[in-house]
């Protein structure tokens, strides 16, 4: 039986600006600072929080109404990887929400949104004006902010920010994802040592990685190269459900010298002009024929590594509804987004086109090279949240993955 | 694809219960989509008080029914080359199906337009979908067709009980329902047989969750999901019955998606272009979800998703027919992005749908798979419990929010728990009663399946009732209290109520906190991207104001919830009165709450506020906004009510002075108004208790009306034939006292009833119509039979009845429109009622007579230039009938003859060169058909025998085979009429009523009601159900009677006209 409770707690949050918006405190009692932006998302609270794309950041949700279905249990799917959550925590900085729910039903969950932000020691503040805050930021770009609690000391903007949060939010090491008859297994890989490692880095494990190139054929696992700058668990998820083989390595690892059949370049908080690692090594698998894809950092990753331009964009697009047109066809989908830079159009050099493009407002949504091996979308063709309707990108890069192989 | 040159639209006809204003709204926005491509249009739909039969709607405008033998002459006559089917509902798509079937589509080269009409058969027949669906993978409900009743016993073993069993090719479930054994399994059948050819026999899904969703689909293949809604009630309960929600709240971004994904596999696969609507059931405790069902059209649904979310899903529909992309389709709210996106909504809607079931006699209140609302709100709040309690208040039952009043459930534990397990139109109410006496929200989920989240929200509102409760009535409540309550929902008068204040007294200390609502735009894209739209709704969840006060023009106030009594033509009126200030470059803002309207349209107004018609949001409206004035007259009663506390609180009213309003409104200062100028009326009384209701009746003689001035959701009016009848229905009227007197009239008989629609300019007419009934007074003007001209009265009648309203119109300085009712006998007309408002019949007078009587009204009303009108609408060269259309075939149990209270749910209006033509496409439109092989006679007394003998005559002489209950047997027999005489329903002998009726051995029942008198043979009653239930024409009014024979004899020689409207009014 619910209780009427007068909340007592006060908090606000206070953007670079000077504007301030009055609320109620949940979650952890503590002032933090961070990006303000906004999602329009109505569903997928535990993915996007979790998802390290909003690392740092503090999320306003425009939908009023959050915590409806509570927080599921934690748990890890048959690959070891969260279940009903994008990482292993949650990423936000903070939650800014207008009506927060004290009271989930569902039959997954386990506990409320609150409760959970308690457990992980991130504030969040209720009772706000999302809808006047989001307008604000539409209207100014998004800003520096922070939250601050009633009896709690200040903080400056900016504190905690990181100067490259992809670097933070990827792996420290290589992660081996990989498939057999019996089952699953995700075990740190670690190339064999020595010069002239590039194409024969071998570890102890009998099953290793580069064993596997040897019987490569047709119906072996595909094996992906995922290069995790803050990469969500869907991405993994959605390779290894199609039969690949997935080394997840972090953001700055070299990548010409691991033998593949296909690489992913998957999302990440931050400037992507930050992972400069990342694009260095990239430029050097561009010179190559490895058919390579990226999704949402990964995006602009590739156009750095190609030579083109990005750009913040005033205000981001942080929404499961963005309509993007595929070049040349008549085909337009609904996508997943969070991000807040994008591809500078007229900078993509010769040789690369853009491949999607947002509907609304003609940003660039996905490039491609020329011969069509080299591409990669702004959106999440793997959702979680939002609709998986560009699912069929991961089928075609796989296909050509191992199409090449044979 | 080649773009037609000319579409056909075919309309849904007279509103009923299952298809109702919603269609105007979708055949209104095709329509506006077609003319901005140029094409031009041909219509359908007898529906005259429609926007959509409106000048500048369709190029041509046929008032005919939708059936295949008409809509084929009109193809042949205006030789269409593309038609659409998807926006008259099913009346359309079964009429569609059937045109395309007999191959007259093919024959005059008409091409159906968006969705092909093998996706739409396929979803009609239950087998064929199941199949369909299979092949996909997606998962339907285990379930069985059958074509008998022997067929679905036998299916429902193999299903297993209970079984839903559901009608196929039926409008909003007639016929289904939840059988639990084969005994109920069997009854249902037979009925539903009456009316499909086929049943199914299905999986019970009970206590799942309900969710839909609105897809669209180009011919490109591009698909989005518009809208998804999450009913409050689980499966079981009609979704047109269910309190729904939207986006829906309880689902995690993993059943969204997956149930997203379903819906366009499902929409891509059947290849629909256009839109389409997806039922689910969804496991509460688990991923497992069943499609329940798929409509391949716009609908109900479909409506209220295009007002949730602001998607113009009708008009983008249209588009999409004609093979434009989505993308390529202007996002018209923010008029900078395209069509093809998912809106994102930063707020939450609460639909509830509003029953009228007082107003029918005998009628089951339970509500369960089949439709019985006959309306819908819709609220939009940033709190659920915001928006369910403003959704309560705008249903009209006169409950403020939540409220645990016996009056609404009735007392007792025992009596709660059956309102839980069985739900009634009032079910809410028992939920939030029984959290009031203690029951833990557990225990309420076991007993109705409500969700969690939805109990435990109606439980945060319950907190909040009673903290303010708590509050000492000597001192008011605190500002962060009164905050909360206003953020969740709480009106007023309710705060008023419960802390022993005013409804003004907490206005004023809301305004000392200055806690007031903000007013927000509903943009689509969650305030992603600038909009320019100017769709408004107020909150307490919220700081700030999206726009700026307009500071000027004209606030409209619409009509609120379709119900009996108050339904399209209302809304007809608020649309031409917007119309006509736009056109004179006023500014206008429109407030309604009914998602079924097109006055609540994107592109109808200035301003539009999706809100609450009550004092309170009114004012906060009208002191944001600052217009130079309010018309309050072209809503029907809803906004008229308020037009004396309006301009007591300071609001400046167009049209006639509010006390003037209120002295037509008060019976006693109109009827002494009617006195001092020496016009009649029957003479009436109003009375505090029973000795002086019988002297009175007594003093004036039976048979005398009866009005209850309080009565709970719902009037209660009454004929009262003697003593007995008078204290039974006084004893009906919940309360008899100084404080609730009743208002006791002479009840006239054998007399005529003449109405008079008008309008005024400061006293004097401009133009005006005289309407008669065919039926005699008794019968409630909103089901009567109406004609204009007048065909059959006297000049000096009509000259009294012009002389009296003029006199009336200049006593009460009326400007703008109103109606006066009068009863006519012998050149005697007396006054029953006056109404400084527009009328039911405005849009019937405005559209026969070819002059927009809304317009010239509007013009008075803003003292702009307007003329007295050069059309009479007495001399015409056609005649217009207005028939009553009635959805008795749902009301089960509803005694189906109308009374002095009204009981139709709508209406339609055709024209004819002739009365007979006119009358007879009017009756065909709503439902009667030409009998062709039997007749069933029961005429009553003596004098109406007599009256029908020679129409008994004509019956026989177009070789239809004549049956008669006893009396009527022998009286016609007498007579020379060969007639079969038939044994009485409740007498089980052969050659027996009921047993032909149930084999359809007649196709019209002509059954008189002995007198009007309470207690009619039960014989009859049955008869009449009968007629209902089977499918039968059934006509209870002698005079009709009469008409229909004429009619039909009228047909058989000269055939019928097929004449657009415009070309009426061109001759």
């Amino acid at each position: 039986m619910s209780q009427y409770m007068p909340r007592t707690k006060k908090a606000s949050l206070v953007l670079e600006d000077g504007t301030v918006f009055a609320g109620e405190q949940f979650g952890a009692p503590r002032p933090v600072a961070g990006e303000v932006v906004f999602t329009t998302g109505m569903t997928g609270y535990p993915q996007f929080l979790t998802d390290p794309s909003f690392r740092g950041q503090i999320i306003v949700s425009t939908y009023p109404l959050m915590g409806n279905y509570g927080v599921p249990v934690r748990r890890t799917d048959r690959f070891g990887l969260p279940d009903g959550f994008e990482s292993g925590g949650i990423q936000a900085r903070a939650l800014v929400v207008s009506d927060l729910c004290g009271q989930p039903s569902h039959y997954a969950s386990s506990q409320s949104l609150g409760s959970w932000f308690e457990e992980e020691n991130v504030p969040g503040i209720a009772d706000i004006d999302t809808r006047a805050l989001t307008k604000h930021l539409r209207a100014h770009g998004v800003m520096k902010g922070k939250i601050l609690v009633d009896g709690c000391p200040d903080v400056a903007f900016g504190q905690g920010e990181e100067s490259n949060p992809a670097a933070a939010a990827s792996c420290d090491s290589a992660i081996l994802y990989r498939g057999g008859e019996k089952g699953f297994s995700a075990t740190e890989w670690k190339p064999r040592q020595g010069p002239g490692s590039a194409d024969s880095g071998m570890d102890s494990r009998a099953d290793s990685w580069e064993a596997r190139t040897a019987r490569s054929g047709a119906s072996a696992r595909p094996r992906i190269l995922l290069v995790d700058c803050g990469v969500k668990a869907n991405i993994i998820r959605s390779l290894l459900v199609r039969g690949a083989d997935v080394l997840r390595v972090p953001w700055n690892r070299e990548l010409v010298d691991i033998a593949c059949d296909g690489i992913v370049v998957g999302n990440g908080p931050g400037d992507p002009k930050s992972c400069g690692k990342t694009i260095a090594s990239l430029r050097k698998v561009l010179e190559g024929k490895t058919p390579v894809f990226g999704i949402c950092l990964g995006n602009q990753l590739l156009a750095l590594a190609a030579g083109a331009d990005t750009y913040k964009l005033p205000y981001g697009h942080r929404s499961q509804n963005q309509p993007c047109r595929e070049a040349k066809t008549e085909r337009c989908y609904i996508t997943s987004q969070n991000h807040g830079y994008a591809v500078r159009e007229d900078s993509l050099p010769q040789g690369w086109e853009p491949w999607f493009v947002n509907a609304n407002d003609g940003t660039i949504e996905g490039i491609r090279s020329a011969d069509g091996r080299h591409s990669a979308v702004q959106f999440h063709p793997e959702g979680c949240p939002g609709p998986r309707d560009t699912e069929f990108l991961l089928d075609r890069f796989l296909a050509m993955a191992k199409g090449d192989r044979t | 694809m080649k773009i037609p040159e000319k579409i056909l639209v075919l309309g849904s006809g007279g509103l009923k219960i299952g298809q109702a204003g919603e269609f105007d709204y979708s055949g209104s926005q095709a329509l506006k989509a077609l003319r901005e491509e140029g094409i031009r249009t041909v219509l359908i739909n007898p529906n005259i008080a429609t926007i959509q039969t409106s000048r500048g709607m369709a190029d041509s405008t046929y008032f005919l029914p939708v059936t295949p033998d008409f809509v084929e002459k009109v193809i042949e006559k205006e030789k269409p080359d593309g038609i659409l089917l998807s926006f008259g509902g099913q009346t359309a798509l079964n009429c569609g199906i059937s045109l395309n079937r007999s191959g007259v589509l093919a024959k005059y080269g008409v091409r159906v337009l968006g969705t092909p009409v093998e996706a739409i058969e396929t979803t009609e027949d239950r087998e064929l979908f199941a199949a369909m669906l299979a092949k996909i993978g997606a998962r339907t409900p285990r379930s069985k067709a059958a074509t008998s009743t022997q067929e679905a016993l036998e299916a429902a073993v193999e299903v297993g009980y209970p079984v839903m069993v559901r009608a196929a090719y039926a409008l909003g479930g007639a016929g289904s329902g939840l059988c639990a054994d084969a005994a109920e399994l069997e009854a249902r059948c037979t009925k539903a047989f009456s009316a499909t050819p086929q049943v199914l026999v299905e999986e019970w899904l009970g206590g799942w969750k309900e969710i839909e969703y609105e897809v669209v689909r180009d011919s490109a293949g591009n698909c989005v999901s518009v809208c998804n809604m999450e009913n409050l009630d689980p499966l079981g309960i009609h979704t047109g019955e269910s309190i729904v929600v939207a986006p829906s709240q309880t689902l995690d971004d993993t059943e969204y998606q997956m149930l997203r994904r379903v819906s366009i596999d499902v929409i891509s696969h059947l290849g629909i272009v256009g839109e389409c609507n997806i039922q689910f059931a969804l496991d509460p405790e688990s991923d497992e979800y069943r499609i329940i069902e798929v409509n391949a059209r716009l609908s109900r649904s479909s409506a209220l998703a295009s007002k949730a979310t602001g998607y113009p899903l009708a008009y983008v529909a249209a588009k999409l027919a004609l093979g434009k992309p989505l993308y390529a389709i202007k996002n018209c709210i923010t008029r900078t992005t395209v069509s093809c996106f998912e809106p994102a909504l930063d707020y939450c809607v609460v639909k509830i749908p509003c029953w009228d079931l007082a107003k029918f006699k005998n009628v089951d209140r339970n509500i369960g798979s089949e439709m019985k609302s006959v309306g819908e709100v819709m609220s939009i709040g940033r709190t659920f419990e915001e928006a369910l309690q403003k959704a309560i208040r705008m249903a009209g039952t006169g409950a403020p929010g939540l409220v645990a009043d016996d009056a609404f459930i009735g007392p007792g534990e025992k009596k709660l728990k059956e309102a839980l397990l069985r739900p009634t139109d009032r079910r809410i109410f028992a939920v939030y009663k029984a959290l009031a006496e203690g029951w833990s929200i557990d225990r309420i989920h076991d007993l109705t399946r409500i969700d969690r989240w939805f109990l435990g929200k109606m439980a945060i509102i319950l907190s909040c009732e009673k903290e303010l409760s708590k509050i000492d009535k000597s001192e008011a409540p605190g500002c962060e209290l009164l905050r909360e309550a206003k953020r969740l929902g709480f009106s007023d008068t309710r705060i008023a109520a419960l802390t022993g204040s005013t409804e003004a007294g907490v206005r004023a200390l809301r305004e000392r906190f200055g806690i007031k609502p903000a007013v927000k735009q509903i943009d689509t894209l969650a305030a992603e991207y600038p909009a320019k739209t100017n769709y408004l709704f107020m909150t307490y969840g919220g700081t700030e104001d999206d726009i700026a006060p307009s500071g000027h023009g004209v606030m409209v106030l619409g009509s609120g919830a379709y119900r009996i009594g108050s339904s399209v033509e209302f809304d007809w009126c608020c649309v031409n009165a917007v119309a006509a200030a736009r056109a004179l470059g006023e500014y206008t803002i429109m407030v309604n709450c009914n998602p079924e309207t097109v006055s609540t349209d994107y592109d109808i107004c200035d301003r539009l506020y999706f809100e609450e018609l009550s004092l309170e949001r009114v004012l906060d409206i009208y002191e944001r906004e600052r217009p130079g004035g309010l018309i309050l007259s072209m809503g029907g009663q809803t906004p008229n009510n308020l037009a004396m506390r309006l301009y007591e609180a300071g609001a400046l009213i167009f049209g006639t002075p509010p006390k003037k309003i209120d002295m037509a409104e008060d019976r006693h200062k109109f009827s002494a108004l009617l006195d001092r100028m020496g016009i009649e009326q029957p003479a009436w009384r109003e009375l505090t208790d029973q000795t002086a209701a019988k002297a009175f009746a007594a003093e004036v003689g039976y048979p005398v009306l009866i009005r209850p001035s309080y009565v709970l959701s719902g009037a209660a009016m009454n004929v009262a034939w003697d003593d007995a009848s008078l204290e039974r229905f006084l004893g009906l009227a919940v309360e008899v006292s100084s404080e609730h007197p009743v208002v006791i009239s002479k009840f006239m008989e054998d007399t005529k009833e003449i109405e008079i629609d008008a309008v005024a300019r400061k006293g004097e007419i401009l133009h005006h119509a005289i309407t008669e009934h065919v039926e005699n007074a008794g019968v409630h003007s909103g089901d009567a039979t109406v004609v204009l001209p007048a065909q059959r009265l006297y000049i000096e009648t009509i000259r009294k009845v012009r002389k009296t309203a003029a006199m009336i119109a200049r006593a009460l300085e009326i400007t703008g429109p109103f109606n006066i009712q009068f009863l006519a006998k012998n050149n005697r007309i007396s006054v029953i009622e006056c109404n400084l408002r527009a009328s039911r019949s405005f849009p019937f007078c405005s559209k026969i007579s070819g002059v927009n009587m809304i317009d010239l009204a509007t013009r008075a009303m803003l003292n702009r230039e307007v003329r007295k009108s050069a059309v009479s609408s007495l001399d015409l060269e056609w005649v217009g009938v207005k028939a009553p259309q009635f959805s008795f075939s749902r009301l089960h149990g509803a005694d189906p003859v109308p009374g002095v209270e009204m009981a139709s749910t709508g209406e339609v209006g055709c024209i004819g060169t002739d009365l007979d033509d006119a009358f007879l496409k009017a009756f065909l439109s709503v439902g009667y058909r030409i009998p062709r092989k039997g007749v069933l006679l029961s005429t009553g007394p003596l004098r109406d025998k007599l009256d029908f003998l020679e129409e008994a005559r004509k019956l026989e002489a177009m070789g239809l085979a004549l049956y008669a209950s006893r009396g009527t047997a022998e009286f016609l027999s007498a007579a020379g009429v060969e007639v079969r005489p038939l044994y009485w329903p409740l007498e089980r002998k052969e050659p027996n009523i009921a047993t032909l009726l149930k084999a359809r051995e007649f196709d019209l029942v002509i059954n008189i009601p002995k007198n009007n008198r309470e207690g009619e043979l039960k014989n009859d009653y049955l008869i009449r159900r009968m007629a209902v239930d089977f499918g039968i024409p059934l006509i209870t009014d002698i005079k009709v009677a009469r008409q229909f024979t004429e009619a039909l004899e009228y047909e058989r020689e000269k055939g019928l006209e097929i004449k657009s409207w415009e070309e009426y009014l061109q001759a």
